[in-house]
């Protein structure tokens, strides 16, 4: 009889209660419902980075267990902002337009109201018509459809093209990354239909909610983003937990040992592919109403690189270690480029982090890769007492990408 | 007694006048002073309107001076000697003025400021000397004069300048300005002449010129304006082509709108209009018996309008039919401004012949452009066909490689300020710098990770980041400039369509002795075959008594010495900032991966692929470089279906699985 998914998985329910007495700590401590030590600026800041945590879950689910590594899955993330994004921008818009109209002596009609939204949204890139892409942003429900379907879609196409033609390890993450170059270049276009390099703002308004004080949506918006993570989490647990988990790490370690024993390799690369990118539109759509802005910066490669990065030094091929990274390097981050960091004086220079700081963080991508592979996470092996077996220097046999035998001797 | 004091005053006058004339022949006046003299009223005057036939007397005189008092009129250097009337070219000696004379060129005395009046020609006036004076430079001695003067006259032509330049060629003995005075001729024949059928001719004669100044000339020929007729056009209009409202040359709307300006149709009622006309009307909380809460819909407002349009209080209502009835009343038609149809017919035929002469000549160009730009992509991944292609490393920081190559290049400008020499010392310099920091990085970093690929993706990337933030931290946010020397300054101009800069050449070049340099290394030097033999079997070629660090190592400093190459000629025409390399690092590997690694063949391909794409695309869509890019990647992820191992894929034990 075998034991059910929580005892095989004791991880995810200490993670889940992790999570959950954060969350109560942070919401007893916000300045919006409870004792207002906790900042509403803070707290959004810690609703995006459970929206990264989220990202990062996914992100290790494709790397981490199935040995890809994307370069695209910010694009997916920013795709979901987008999404969300239109609606906010739409039906904020529309509902100023209504009220200003309200007070004309005639009515306005339907086409007035929809050319007043047009040159009010589209009034910064010359246009005032409403491109094609936006149909539904009338419609939240079509467009939280969209937050999920349109990644989805794109992964599902762009993996459906790379993987069928056996594109595998660097050149699959330089074509992934070429894709993330080409989206963020398109959008930056001024006739992309989502207003070029002024990308969507004020998103953080939610639409006829304007009595709600910022400090209340925000944590509203933190509520949504831990659930969200937690239930990301349990998904990406139960995923990797089962037998198509087993298959998916057997693909990372030799894939043509899995496709020789009649697995689909490329079905379940796919569907882990479009999973994952799911996860990071719904992170995104969570995410860029938090941030107020989106434009297509935040799709460039290098995104998803730092993406690759913290899951890199939070500890691949464990769930919590791309919580644990996520967090930890985007609050770090955040805590040296907002300058609240102390500079340092040498006498003869003095070290700002707002400068230095990209460089620290470069090191220690090169330190994590060279000395500590396991990343962050792997001080829980130390804990929970787990040793790699010393197979003197025998090879492990697994494929380019996966966990090699240097770090399992570690 | 009034009437004799007139009399005598009027006989004093006579005998004082032909005293004066009886002084001016005892003079022996010049015969251009007489020609002065004769014009006198109309010199001194000099208005623009009645000047001219003084003009002509002096240019037509067929006297040598003619020239020279023309040049001395427009330059205001002509005066009037007050006592006699009679002109002289004056200049300025303190407060006194020496009078040359006109005809012998001679001093003849000076005089005080008080004693004489300068003949001050107005612009108009002066245009006109200009045009006169044409002539007499088209027939300078000196070529120079005669080339400016034809320069000039390129730049500024009118009708009247045509007889002159006629006049102008037969005499020239230079064969090109020879050449160039025909051309003009042509040209100001085709817009000046007022005989047709020489005007035809020149036109057929200049159909296959490439130069914009027969574009220039012929375009204003067939330029149209749109125009609108109540029926029937009358006859004698040179017609291009009737247009239908609602087709795309000509949307319903504008063709409506035409019509009001033309005052042939009453005003449409815009929806604003129709709206403020509605707000003005309401009575009671409704608008023509129509309640204010349903005029949200479009009908309801047309209907309430028509009933305040019945009442009079507002312009009448047109409806879709009323507009296409006035439409169809009328007639669009493009006009030619030339009248003559003979002209605008032969005009358009060398046109058409000129743009399908342009298109190849832009095909070409096209094609150039596409050659250096793919040398350019050549030249940033070159040295990545090294590293990865041949080692199989995966470096991120390739790119802040060819930036440390720019910078060097930069610093030694800032070192050395002759261009010439700073650039040759650059060259080995950056080579030095980068192959140092390649081999350092090999040794600290990507040695550990052979065989892991993705995590040295990541280390490189963090180093290349590290060194991108670096770079801003010395060198600031701004672009550096990167000077080329002056002889690689220019272009080389085939004609006024086909030009390619000297520097875009010299990266061609450059490309050329790179794939030279990489050929000779890896299939004829020791170290080629050496590297060749670790990449395929390190184990085995340390059994040979290889040392594969070593080896690799030294590849590895010289794929990243060439990048810092590559970084010197790409910073000569691009600014050196610190994202110049990651601008270039998903182009290269692309080439690399698109031309199929570790052959350099292959590489050279991918990058010819890339460049001629990006241009063509570019070229199809001239405005928009973003979308040009987006297109080439995606074309270039379909592609790698096709071939997934690249254009040139190795097969067999060398393609390594």
């Amino acid at each position: 009889m075998r034991n059910s998914f929580v005892a095989r998985n004791p991880s995810v329910l200490i993670f889940l209660a992790i999570l959950a007495l954060f969350t109560l700590a942070i919401t007893v401590l916000s300045e919006g419902v409870g004792l207002g030590l906790v900042s509403t600026s803070f707290v959004k800041t810690l609703g995006k980075t459970l929206c990264l945590a989220l990202i990062a879950v996914a992100m290790d689910l494709v790397w981490g267990y199935a040995g890809i590594l994307s370069l695209g899955h910010f694009a997916f993330f920013g795709l979901g902002g987008y999404m969300i994004g239109m609606w906010l921008m739409y039906e904020r818009t529309r509902q100023i337009v209504v009220d200003s109209l309200a007070n004309a002596p005639i009515p306005p009609t339907p086409q007035e109201i929809s050319d007043a939204i047009g040159s009010q949204i589209f009034g910064v890139v010359g246009g005032s018509d409403f491109p094609v892409i936006w149909s539904f942003a009338h419609s939240l429900t079509i467009q939280l459809i969209l937050v999920v379907a349109v990644p989805g879609l794109l992964a599902l196409v762009f993996g459906w093209l790379a993987f069928r033609s056996r594109v595998t390890g660097v050149y699959l993450s330089i074509l992934t990354q070429a894709m993330t170059l080409a989206l963020s270049l398109y959008l930056f276009q001024n006739d992309s239909g989502l207003r070029g390099n002024n990308g969507l703002s004020g998103l953080q308004n939610l639409p006829h909610l304007d009595d709600v004080p910022q400090s209340i949506v925000s944590i509203w918006f933190f509520w949504a983003s831990a659930l969200a993570l937690a239930l990301g989490y349990l998904l990406a647990a139960w995923v990797v937990s089962g037998k198509f988990g087993s298959v998916i790490r057997g693909i990372r370690d030799n894939e043509a040992r899995v496709r020789f024993l009649g697995y689909s390799v490329e079905a379940y690369k796919l569907a882990l592919f479009t999973l994952t990118a799911m996860i990071a539109g719904i992170a995104g759509a969570l995410y860029y109403p938090q941030a107020g802005i989106i434009n297509p910066a935040e799709i460039a490669p290098i995104a998803s690189i730092y993406l690759a990065a913290w899951v890199a030094i939070g500890g691949r091929g464990r769930l919590y270690g791309a919580v644990i990274g996520a967090g930890f390097v985007s609050l770090v981050s955040s805590w040296f480029t907002g300058g609240q960091a102390p500079d340092v004086h040498l006498g003869f220079y003095t070290i700002r982090w707002v400068d230095w700081w990209t460089i620290l963080l470069g090191l220690s991508f090169v330190a994590v890769t060279l000395f500590a592979p396991k990343g962050i996470g792997g001080l829980v092996d130390l804990w929970t007492d787990r040793r790699a077996p010393d197979r003197h220097g025998a090879d492990l046999g697994p494929d380019m990408g996966s966990l090699r035998e240097r770090e399992a001797e570690r | 007694m009034r009437g004799i004091m007139l009399k005598r005053f009027f006989l004093v006058l006579l005998a004082a006048i032909s005293l004066a004339a009886a002084a001016r022949a005892q003079d022996g006046i010049g015969p251009m002073q007489a020609i002065l003299q004769e014009q006198a009223e109309v010199i001194v005057k000099s208005s623009r309107t009645s000047i001219g036939p003084a003009i002509d007397a002096v240019a037509a005189s067929g006297l040598p001076q003619a020239q020279g008092v023309l040049e001395a009129w427009q330059a205001k250097d002509m005066w009037q000697r007050q006592a006699d009337g009679l002109f002289f070219r004056a200049t300025q000696d303190g407060d006194r003025y020496l009078l040359t004379d006109f005809d012998t060129g001679a001093p003849v005395g000076e005089a005080g400021k008080a004693d004489l009046r300068q003949i001050k020609p107005n612009s108009g006036v002066r245009a006109l000397l200009g045009t006169a004076l044409v002539r007499f430079q088209l027939l300078d001695p000196d070529p120079a004069r005669r080339a400016d003067a034809l320069t000039s006259l390129e730049r500024d032509a009118n009708a009247d300048l045509l007889a002159p330049l006629r006049a102008a060629i037969d005499p020239e003995p230079d064969a090109g300005l020879k050449a160039r005075k025909q051309r003009l001729e042509r040209l100001l024949t085709i817009s000046y002449d007022p005989d047709q059928a020489a005007r035809i001719a020149a036109i057929d004669a200049m159909s296959g010129d490439l130069g914009v100044d027969v574009r220039a000339v012929l375009n204003p020929l067939v330029a149209t304006t749109l125009r609108v007729f109540p029926g029937t056009p009358p006859e004698g209009l040179n017609i291009a082509k009737r247009l239908r409202p609602g087709s795309a040359d000509l949307p319903r709307e504008a063709a409506y709108d035409m019509l009001v300006q033309a005052d042939l149709a009453p005003p449409r009622v815009s929806p604003a209009a129709l709206r403020d006309a509605l707000a003005a009307h309401i009575r009671n909380g409704a608008v023509g018996g129509v309640p204010v809460a349903q005029l949200s819909d479009p009908d309801r407002r047309t209907v309430a309008y028509t009933a305040l349009a019945a009442a009079g209080l507002v312009p009448p209502y047109l409806t879709e039919d009323q507009i296409d009835a006035a439409l169809e009343a009328h007639v669009f038609a493009m006009l030619y401004a030339e009248p003559s149809s003979a002209v605008t017919d032969a005009a358009n035929a060398a046109l058409t012949n000129i743009s399908m002469k342009v298109g190849l000549n832009q095909a070409l160009d096209l094609g150039l452009d596409a050659l250096s730009l793919g040398s350019i992509y050549f030249l940033a991944a070159i040295g990545l066909a090294i590293t990865f292609g041949v080692m199989g490393v995966i470096n991120m920081a390739h790119g802040e490689f060819i930036m440390m190559g720019a910078y060097t290049g930069y610093v030694v400008q800032q070192v050395i300020p002759n261009h010439t020499v700073s650039i040759i010392v650059a060259i080995p310099l950056a080579f030095a710098v980068t192959f140092a920091a390649g081999v350092a990085m090999e040794r600290l970093v990507i040695r550990w990770l052979y065989n892991r690929p993705l995590e040295t993706l990541l280390a490189t990337f963090g180093i290349s980041i590290a060194l991108q933030q670096l770079a801003k931290n010395i060198f600031g946010t701004q672009a550096r400039p990167l000077t080329s020397p002056d002889w690689l300054g220019g272009a080389w101009v085939l004609n006024d369509v086909v030009s390619i800069s000297y520097i875009r050449i010299a990266i061609f070049v450059l490309a050329l002795i790179f794939l030279a340099l990489f050929l000779f290394i890896m299939k004829r030097t020791r170290l080629g075959l050496e590297t060749r033999a670790v990449t395929q079997n390190p184990g085995m070629a340390a059994a040979m008594g290889i040392n594969p660090g070593r080896v690799n190592m030294l590849t590895f400093g010289l794929g990243s010495g060439i990048a810092g190459i590559a970084g010197v000629a790409i910073g000569l025409f691009a600014k050196v900032t610190s994202e110049l390399g990651s601008d270039y690092i998903v182009q290269s590997f692309m080439t690399v991966v698109v031309g199929g690694v570790g052959n350099i063949w292959g590489t050279l391909l991918g990058a010819l692929m890339i460049g001629s794409l990006q241009k063509g695309i570019e070229f199809l869509n001239p405005s928009n470089t973003l979308a040009a890019q987006t297109y080439m990647i995606i074309f270039i992820i379909i592609f790698i279906q096709f071939r997934p191992r690249g254009i040139i894929a190795l097969r067999g034990r060398a393609a390594g699985d």
